[in-house]
């Protein structure tokens, strides 16, 4: 059985696809700096930023809606933020009793939470618009390039090209257990102490086959010329025009980051 | 050393035992001609892939190996895998790096090549396996029988002088299997298969060795082994 | 295929509802220790990268000098290994699911430092492809789970071991102790990164994390006893074969319980003296744009009215929107260029 894999990226030629994976990295990585930067409350600046991500998306011919469903799959992490609505003190605009506890929901709560959720989200589409715009072997190569250590791009190439391998293994397992998992509607037999021995074997057995597979890919590098050392092909220099992009895009974040600051 | 015949593998009296101390080889004596085909047959636990893994040095027994005129020892390692190129029954762990092109260039860049003369070895071995587009392809969305070329082509570009191939057609469906077959009729370098596959041994093979039990038992020309059906019996071969 | 149908994306992302326990709701989605960006302040998120950075660079030191090279191969697929793990849970009451982090079970497996490695890919790769958690905050998550909860979890391993000696049940307390301490003490971190930042006052983040990740860290105990029986009947050789390391890592097997101690007293403190945190996190504010200070009177705009910062970011949008639109505008005429280049 073969699994397909999680196809983050969509092939396009626009013109941010064509940009080097290292100045796309770097654009991003100064992007969500940028959003973090931002103080509570200052729309026109999240406006803004929003504006620059959409206008990357819009160039990048993605489509907006699919970088806009990928986001929203994961904004209900936001949620965790809303505690903030009641203990940020301030204004009080609206107050719930809870038996004896009063919730008093603050402006400058309401303030600090929409603010929490534009920046997620912002930092998100940047982030889901860099992966749907390069292949992940380019992005490795963009690590090497960008001087992280050998070993450990090494270590996530093979992780992520192992990873649905091994993820087709853990599906047939939890398949078969479902397969004679034959408790009645809503009623699961069997301690949770035993359910979680029986998961815990399948980690286990996941991670033993795991460990024999990586003796056999150990054999098939030696048998390759592999002597201990990480090593790959140069990288091409990055063409100045990209570099101006980068330089340019830089930028502009950073009147938008003035223009918040100015903006409170 | 000295026999002619034996040029391309020479293994003499060849023991092996794994920690556990199973024991896995009892003396081979083994005697390949350079442009050879040899097919290796026998049940499971025979010790046929055990014998393969002592051609490169990955296993190292009692006995002595050679291969292409050199002795398989610890010092010489490097130069003995540039000439023996073993594909081995899974693909799926021999294709470990993220595209088509970077697997199929790591022989080449462990070897010390230059960078364009690495690109051309890799084109060269893509067009062996008449897969030349795919050097950018992710080798997980291939299919089996496409990885297994893949897999061979990550050992052509080392410009080996002996092939070693390992169940090469084990899962492979009646069309991948004839792709699979014409490819391996048309490669110049001497072959040892090993496989449970007769028909793929009589067809690319004109030597059978028959392995049972850590020994060969039969060495000879394939029509009249695969034709002994006292043989095949006894060793578990149909 | 699309992305929503692929069985990773089910696996990982909807666990319970792929899988169709009967009886199992639909889990939470990804741990709820992976922060996202905007939540940390900037400082704290900047100074929990120097922290991850100069962790995970040591552990690839110690791993290159310690470890023999066929240990390569190991760590990506174990990563994977425990990327795809974090697929497999169980249904522990009606609504909740347990669900590994594996970072006991990885450390047990390959040892501190090759575990750090490996937790660290993950929860890196998690960060940028899935977006769970953010890529400002991603340094404390990998601070959090990859070396918090790792070396606790050595630490706890070890220290069980050592006092409990070499029996059957010792190595099942362990890895239980080993597991659950883990959880906890890296939510216990979270939650004062939270604190500290000002995004959730301590009294409620400690509590919260804490108390929650307690129930999740018995899964992750389980769990790991459950791997480390069935590694232990099929290959015990894998477990035992690091006895002679010990000495060279009595600096995170301390490390790792002074960690676990520091956050298991610090944390009720903090709990119950909010404002203490909350004046440390003041002191920061003149560096700090990200988190506007709760006592300061903020202007209303929540009803707009005639405010200069509506009529701003009215202004803003139009601005935006013009720019957006001129993009699609080139955007438009350049793929018009190119379909007339190719059909002459």
């Amino acid at each position: 059985m073969h699994s397909s894999s999680l196809d983050l990226y969509r092939a396009g030629a626009s013109f941010w696809h064509r940009l080097d994976a290292r100045v796309k990295l770097i654009i991003t990585l100064a992007y969500v700096l940028t959003v973090s930067l931002m103080p509570v409350g200052a729309w026109p600046a999240y406006v803004l930023l929003f504006a620059f991500v959409l206008s990357l998306v819009v160039a990048s011919e993605l489509g907006v809606w699919v970088v806009l469903r990928r986001t929203l799959l994961a904004l209900p992490f936001v949620l965790a933020a809303l505690p903030l609505l009641v203990t940020t003190p301030g204004r009080v605009i609206l107050s719930f009793s809870v038996g004896r506890w009063s919730l008093p929901f603050t402006s400058a709560g309401l303030e600090r939470f929409l603010s929490i959720a534009c920046k997620s989200w912002l930092s998100m589409q940047m982030a889901v618009l860099l992966t749907a715009t390069t292949p992940l072997p380019d992005l490795w190569i963009a690590l090497r390039a960008l001087h992280f250590p050998g070993l450990l791009v090494a270590t996530v190439g093979l992780m992520w090209r192992y990873l649905f391998v091994l993820a087709d293994e853990a599906m047939r397992m939890l398949r078969a257990r479902e397969a004679r998992s034959a408790g009645g509607e809503g009623r699961n037999g069997g301690s949770v102490m035993w359910r979680a021995r029986v998961t815990g074997s399948m980690a286990g057995s996941m991670f033993l086959r795991g460990y024999e597979r990586s003796e056999r890919i150990y054999n098939a590098m030696l048998a390759r010329g592999y002597d201990g050392t990480v090593r790959s092909l140069p990288v091409k220099p990055v063409s100045a025009t990209q570099r101006w992009v980068a330089a340019l895009a830089t930028g502009v974040l950073l009147v938008l980051l003035w223009l918040g600051q100015w903006m409170r | 050393m000295d026999v002619p015949g034996c040029a391309a593998v020479e293994i003499h009296k060849l023991s092996f035992a794994y920690p556990d101390g199973q024991v896995a080889l009892r003396g081979i004596d083994l005697c390949v001609a350079p442009g050879e085909r040899v097919g290796i047959v026998g049940p499971n636990g025979a010790g046929k892939s055990t014998l393969l893994l002592h051609l490169n040095g990955i296993l190292q027994g009692e006995g002595t190996v050679g291969v292409d005129g050199l002795q398989v020892t610890r010092a010489n390692l490097g130069r003995v895998r540039a000439r023996v190129g073993i594909v081995f029954q899974n693909p799926d762990d021999q294709l470990f790096s993220p595209t088509v092109f970077d697997d199929v260039a790591y022989g080449p860049i462990y070897m010390g090549l230059s960078e364009a003369e690495v690109r051309q070895r890799v084109t060269q071995a893509l067009q062996q396996i008449n897969m030349e587009g795919y050097a950018i392809r992710v080798s997980h969305h291939l299919s089996l029988g496409e990885k297994k070329r893949v897999a061979i082509a990550t050992v052509l570009a080392m410009n080996p002088e002996i092939l070693v191939l390992d169940e090469p057609s084990a899962g492979l469906d009646p069309r991948g299997r004839r792709i699979l077959i014409r490819l391996l009729e048309r490669l110049p370098q001497t072959m040892l298969i090993s496989t449970h596959d007769l028909r793929l041994v009589k067809e690319l093979c004109p030597r059978t060795v028959v392995l049972d039990e850590g020994q060969v038992v039969a060495d000879g020309p394939t029509g009249k082994l695969l034709a002994d059906e006292a043989l095949l019996l006894a060793h578990g071969l149909d | 295929m699309s992305q929503w149908s692929s069985p990773l994306y089910q696996g990982y992302i909807r666990p319970a509802r792929a899988v169709g326990i009967p009886g199992h709701s639909v889990a939470s989605g990804p741990s709820p220790m992976h922060i996202p960006d905007g939540f940390l302040s900037t400082p704290v998120a900047l100074l929990m990268w120097v922290v991850a950075i100069v962790a995970v660079a040591y552990a690839l030191r110690r791993v290159s000098r310690d470890l023999d090279e066929r240990k390569v191969p190991l760590f990506g697929v174990l990563a994977a290994a425990i990327f795809a793990g974090q697929m497999l849970n169980f249904s522990v009451t009606g609504g909740t699911s347990g669900h590994l982090l594996g970072a006991a079970i990885a450390c047990i497996l390959v040892g501190p430092w090759a575990a750090v490695l490996a937790l660290a890919c993950v929860v890196g790769t998690q960060a940028l492809l899935f977006q769970d958690g953010g890529l400002l905050a991603l340094g404390a998550n990998i601070v959090n789970m990859a070396v918090i909860g790792v070396s606790v979890a050595y630490a706890v391993h070890g220290a069980v071991r050592r006092l409990a000696g070499d029996q059957r049940w010792s190595t099942v307390v362990a890895g239980f102790a080993a597991g659950w301490t883990s959880i906890v003490v890296a939510a216990l971190a979270c939650a004062l990164e939270l604190a500290v930042s000002g995004t959730s006052p301590a009294n409620v983040a400690v509590p919260a994390m804490g108390g929650i990740h307690m129930l999740i860290g018995i899964g992750e105990g389980l769990i790991t006893v459950g791997a480390v029986a069935l590694l232990y009947a099929a290959r015990p050789d894998l477990l035992g074969a690091r006895k002679g390391e010990a000495a060279g890592n009595r600096g995170i097997l301390v490390g790792g319980l002074v960690l676990a101690i520091v956050l298991a007293v610090l944390s009720p403190l903090a709990s119950s003296h909010p404002d203490g945190l909350e004046w440390v996190a003041e002191q920061r504010g003149f560096l700090d744009f990200a988190r506007g200070s709760p006592y300061r009177l903020i202007p209303d705009y929540v009803f707009p009215g005639i405010s200069n910062e509506a009529i701003a970011t009215i202004v803003a949008g139009i601005v935006g929107l013009l720019i957006v639109f001129g993009i699609a505008m080139a955007v438009a005429a350049s793929r018009r260029r190119r379909g007339s280049a190719q059909n002459p």
